[in-house]
């Protein structure tokens, strides 16, 4: 695959404090370090190394990931909305590469 | 011989689960989020080996079964979406693109992958998807012709085929490809490689049963290009095809060979009554 290419769904509106659910996917190959190639070289490790997920600039929630992890990785999570606001999603990735995406939400 | 397996009233975009449009109590249909439906089990046509005809997702765990029918989550979808973007990507001296000629593929592409493989005039051969975009390739594009299994070439495949998901499976055995559909036919049944195996004995014979920690579904093609866990990547048909070959240590056919054209024609009428799920997941 090309350049990886984060996604998420995020509901537009939500309620004051209501508990909501995120789903964020991002397109990587998660190479493990741990195979070789044709000629017998290993492939060396590329992997999204930490993801992370604020509201506001607060952080909602995070988490490192490890080599076994496959490819691309799907997180699934709550969060409860006090606000309107944004959420900022963010990979990082072995090579320095850091991608984001952001999305808003309207609390009605 | 063409049959509609008269699941559907064609042409219904939308269909409630509850339209059982001259459909038997035998078939089973799911839902996936984005509101398409696919028929996973269906009676079979006139002249078919089995009792009922059921799609390889009927085989898969739950977790695996949530995955595909939920279009975020599906990895098969980044390879829909990098096909779009091949789609609209201009290639070759003639300075076209897929767009060009067919515009919007929602359109032009809606049903085409469930039909396929297609006879084709001038060539006097049936031809698939793969082969059908290497001709625009060639043929009006002024590009080369895809290497079997470029990533290019699996989500193109992938983007086309994705735009019948949901459709039935409708594939044209009479007429100039009623022979092909024969030799296909031929090439199920007969045993080949160390183990003595032939498509047959796996895939009608033992469907629903373990192969080591597997089971063995029904072999049908209506999902691919399939998303497969194991590859983490989708997974074309010939390749499949390949794939079983080696496994019962046979000498596989070459992909895109007459053996798995005619292959292909017959394994995709076994699928009649089932609809496209491209791109479906699979272990």
């Amino acid at each position: 695959m090309a350049r990886s290419k984060p996604r998420v769904k995020v509901p537009k509106t939500a309620s004051k404090d209501e508990v909501i659910t995120i789903k964020t996917l991002i397109s990587h190959k998660m190479e493990s370090g741990q195979r070789k190639d044709g000629d017998g070289n290993v492939i060396p490790r590329q992997i999204i190394n930490k993801f992370t997920c604020e509201f506001n600039g607060k952080p909602v929630f995070s988490c490192d990931l490890e080599p076994a992890i496959s490819a691309n990785p799907y997180f699934q999570f709550s969060a409860k909305v006090p606000e309107s606001g944004t959420f900022k999603f963010t990979w990082v990735d072995d090579d320095g590469s850091v991608y984001s995406t952001e999305s808003d939400i309207t609390v009605e | 011989m063409r049959k509609h397996a008269g699941l559907l009233a064609a042409g219904a975009a939308t269909m409630a689960l509850a339209m059982t449009g001259g459909a038997t109590a035998e078939e089973k249909r799911v839902e996936a989020s984005d509101g398409v439906v696919f028929t996973v089990k269906a009676e079979p046509p006139e002249g078919h080996p089995l009792t009922e005809v059921l799609s390889g997702f009927e085989f898969r765990k739950e977790e695996t079964q949530d995955i595909q029918l939920d279009d975020f989550q599906n990895p098969g979808f980044l390879w829909v979406e990098r096909g779009e973007a091949i789609w609209n990507t201009v290639e070759g001296e003639a300075g076209k693109s897929c767009a060009s000629c067919h515009g919007d593929a929602e359109e032009s592409m809606k049903g085409v992958g469930a039909a396929m493989p297609k006879w084709n005039e001038a060539l006097g051969k049936p031809v698939n998807l793969e082969m059908q975009i290497d001709l625009c390739r060639t043929e009006e594009m002024g590009a080369p012709a895809y290497k079997f299994d470029d990533d290019a070439q699996k989500a193109i495949v992938t983007y086309v085929r994705s735009q019948s998901r949901g459709m039935p499976i409708d594939i044209q055995t009479d007429g100039p490809m009623e022979a092909w559909w024969e030799r296909g036919k031929e090439i199920y049944y007969t045993r080949s490689g160390q183990l003595d195996m032939a498509c047959a004995n796996c895939h009608e014979d033992n469907y629903g049963n373990h192969i080591r920690a597997d089971f063995l579904s029904q072999g049908q093609s209506n999902g691919f290009p399939t998303y497969r866990m194991k590859s983490q990547g989708v997974v074309s048909l010939h390749n499949r095809f390949k794939g079983c070959m080696r496994d019962v240590r046979a000498e596989p056919y070459k992909p895109m060979s007459d053996e798995f054209l005619a292959l292909e024609v017959y394994v995709a009428w076994r699928g009649t009554g089932l609809t496209v799920e491209t791109p479906a997941v699979r272990n």
